[in-house]
């Protein structure tokens, strides 16, 4: 199949048996790939109201279409699986190398079921698949595990390992990959360790077929010589995602203490350029990437010498700035005891924020945290933080099922600033006064999480108190960024870098030999968006608009400092955005999908589902 | 496109692997890295770097070939496949690691000086 590996590999952990079975060439026309393919099947295959972390639960390792072409950052796959998180649809999408690898072994998706009896991992080299044993792998840290199977395997072999939060089934542990990218979010690291699945392991020799080579080279030469010339490119290879910290202060939407503020004072110290200079030694970057934005660290201070990928924009906010930090050693070192221990560094740094404001309001005391005392700016209170919870000692345990789970628990008034939506840990935007960036976060559909809409750049652009036009654009954005996860390619090439989108439907189609329109594509992305909300109407008995408020904090708390000193969300606002936002859905006012609009996209399939179960 | 010689920054390298893209389509018209004459290998986690491994037109390969399959035509050593018995003393006479082979070949395949690779590399870790 032109554009495809061809085949989808099912592997039972529970029996043992690996079966390969053909790609649907329906569910590739209808779903492209990627996260496409993460709601179809789990929405077709995985029962209604399953535990997320009990064997009746599926881990799927999908690639798309342009991942592992001859295509700008075609390096992106996605792990998905009923989130232990939040208990609904999760998916995240990881760079590096895997989904390009796997697909040269002739792989698009690969679909984990049941639980292996004893510790195992998934061995590919082309058509032969086997699980190996992974019992003296299991204990070990993420990377060191992936160290110990590249010098065993080869280094043409590309690793996918959880580290020992994954392993305890933590919510909020991550599937490591490349020596330090993840699929951070939604605990897919979890649902790895329910299956007790190590490691996954893969080497592909393979060509991928396409359907129409000279258009398909014009395509991307085009693409190439685009980005080759691109002035913009320059600063993301320069400074990778910390670029984006003085920025993000500028205009006051750095997460600082919990997001109590959106300023960090000593940004500077945190910055990409500080970065740059002080610890930063190779650009390293995914599959097919011009613009390699990751950046490979090595630190070495009087205590202690590491090496880590990052840190990234997303771990400075929410390990540094959201708790005070303002050292980049000491963000990186944090960065690298998640990385190994397999912890998602937003959620992480997220919930660390919230324990020590717990810890100043007298709702969590010493005698919880092991004797420490928890201060904002201190970095020792961070990493003694990171490590209970890894290890779910002492208050660890409780923090370590995420924000939502602790505050029901904790009570006395913790709901109010436990900052999550859907059971999500916000990520790195503070969004008091940036309406479109809060109603990307609210309704974003693994729960709070910003790739889905970066939608602030929107509210700088026409005016940050303006609520009219926000949902629109909201839309928008959720439609175009996650069409680049379903195609397995990653959004900097245009978001950061300005890759017309005019460039990609001939290079899809050129390689997969559709004949589709951007505007088609957008359909696609629609349905997709669609078919995960149903997840949700599914799953959750009394899901709807309810699901999609802010937490208390955004609306109750003004910021305290900074360039959006005094702002905060007023509850009529919170109204209109979801008003309009369902209305140009094509959702009803409680946030269901309406019977027209599934129709609309396709799905009959969901609408007599939902219907069934009485949810429609 | 040709080139007179082909040098290499390992400092530069980020690991794309767009020079074994470039380099794949050039000799097969195909779209795999595993069948570029070239080879980018990660470091890591330490010394935390990449390393680039090119020809470099020394001939070693083509003076342990035994059928003389490989041929020096206007300084650049090229493979007469005709002749390619897939012996393999080319690819430990190699100093380099750079005489390639893949599954789906009866024959080896090596580095022609076309070029490419030093066109598509966007950090110049791989140049003239
Ligand atoms: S821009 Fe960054 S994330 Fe995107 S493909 Fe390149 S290295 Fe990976
Ligand atoms: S010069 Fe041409 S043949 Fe040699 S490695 Fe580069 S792309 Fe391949
Ligand atoms: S194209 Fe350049 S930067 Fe990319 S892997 Fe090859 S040598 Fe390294």
């Amino acid at each position: 199949m032109n554009g495809y590996g061809g085949s989808v590999l099912r592997v039972n952990l529970s029996t043992g048996k690996i079966k390969k079975e053909p790609l649907d060439p329906r569910m590739a026309k209808d779903y492209f790939g990627g996260r496409g393919f993460a709601s179809y099947v789990l929405y077709k295959e995985v029962p209604a109201g399953i535990d997320p972390l009990g064997e009746e639960n599926k881990l799927l390792l999908i690639s798309g279409p342009l991942t592992g072409m001859f295509a700008p950052g075609a390096g992106k796959a996605t792990f998905a699986s009923k989130s232990p998180a939040t208990g609904s649809y999760g998916d995240s999408n990881v760079g590096g190398m895997i989904g390009a690898e796997m697909k040269y072994a002739g792989y698009d998706l690969i679909i984990f079921e049941g639980k292996a009896p004893k510790p195992t991992y998934l061995f590919i080299d082309d058509d032969k698949v086997e699980l190996r044993s992974a019992e003296p792998h299991w204990g070990k840290g993420a990377i060191t595990c992936e160290k110990a199977l590249k010098e065993e395997l080869g280094e043409d072999f590309q690793i996918a390992t959880i580290g020992q939060a994954g392993e305890r089934l933590i919510p909020i542990a991550c599937i490591h990959h490349d020596w330090g990218r993840q699929a951070g979010r939604t605990g897919v690291g979890a649902v790895m360790g329910s299956k007790n699945l190590k490691a996954i392991a893969v080497h592909g020799t393979k060509s991928v077929p396409v359907a129409d080579l000279k258009s398909y080279r014009k395509a991307y030469n085009k693409m190439f010589k685009f980005l080759r010339e691109s002035p913009a490119r320059k600063v993301w290879v320069d400074y990778g995602t910390p670029g984006v910290v003085e920025w993000a202060n500028e205009i006051g939407a750095f997460p600082t203490r919990n997001f109590s503020s959106g300023f960090l004072k000593g940004w500077e110290k945190v910055s990409g350029p500080t970065m740059r200079k002080e610890i930063v030694i190779t650009d390293k970057c995914c599959f097919a990437c011009p613009t390699a934005c990751g950046k490979y660290s090595h630190v070495k201070t009087k205590s202690r010498e590491f090496y880590v990928e990052g840190p990234e924009y997303e771990t400075i906010a929410m390990i540094g700035s959201d708790n005070g930090l303002d050292d980049i050693r000491d963000i990186a070192y944090a960065n690298y005891l998640c990385d190994e221990m397999g912890l998602d560094t937003i959620s992480a740094g997220n919930i660390a924020a919230f324990a020590i404001e717990c810890f100043n309001k007298g709702i969590i005391t010493e005698k919880d945290t092991g004797g420490v005392s928890l201060k904002f700016g201190d970095s020792e209170s961070v990493f003694h933080l990171i490590e209970l919870m890894g290890k779910q000692e002492k208050i660890g345990e409780l923090l370590s099922h995420g924000v939502k789970y602790a505050s029901e628990k904790l009570g006395q008034g913790s709901e109010k600033f436990a900052c999550h939506v859907k059971g999500l840990e916000i990520s790195g935007y503070e969004f008091h006064r940036a309406p479109a960036m809060a109603l990307a976060y609210m309704t974003a559909d693994i729960g709070a999480h910003h790739n889905r809409a970066w939608a602030i750049t929107y509210d700088i652009e026409v005016g940050r108190d303006k609520i009219e036009g926000k949902a629109e654009r909201v839309i928008l954005l959720q439609h175009i960024r996650p069409l680049f996860d379903i195609m397995g390619a990653c959004r900097l090439q245009w978001v950061e870098v300005g890759l017309p989108l005019d460039t990609y439907p001939p290079l899809f189609n050129a390689i997969t030999g559709f004949d589709l329109s951007w505007e088609d594509m957008l359909k696609t992305a629609e349905r997709v968006w669609n078919l995960t909300r149903c997840f949700w109407v599914r799953e959750v008995p009394d899901f709807g608009r309810s699901w999609d408020k802010p937490p208390a904090r955004f609306i109750e708390e003004p910021v305290t400092d900074g360039p959006t000193k005094g702002a905060k969300m007023s509850p009529k606002d919170v109204e209109q955005l979801l008003d309009d936002y369902y209305r140009l859905r094509g959702w009803n006012s409680n946030g269901i999908p309406t019977e027209d609009k599934l129709k609309e996209l396709g799905l009959e399939w969901v609408v007599d589902d939902l219907k069934k179960r009485g949810r429609l | 496109m040709t080139i007179k010689s082909l040098q290499t920054n390992d400092a530069l390298c980020t690991g794309c692997h767009i020079c074994q893209l470039a380099c794949a389509m050039c000799q097969f018209r195909e779209t795999n890295p595993k069948k570029g004459a070239l080879r980018i290998t990660g470091k890591f986690p330490s010394p935390g770097r990449f390393h680039i491994d090119v020809c470099n037109q020394c001939g070693d390969c083509a003076a342990a070939c035994p059928t003389e399959a490989i041929y020096k035509d206007n300084g650049v050593y090229k493979v007469n496949e005709e002749k390619c018995d897939y012996c393999l003393l080319c690819v430990d006479a190699c100093p380099y690691g750079v005489i390639f082979t893949h599954p789906s070949m009866n024959v080896i395949f090596k580095c022609d000086y076309c070029g490419l690779c030093v066109h598509y590399c966007p950090t110049g870790a791989i140049f003239e």
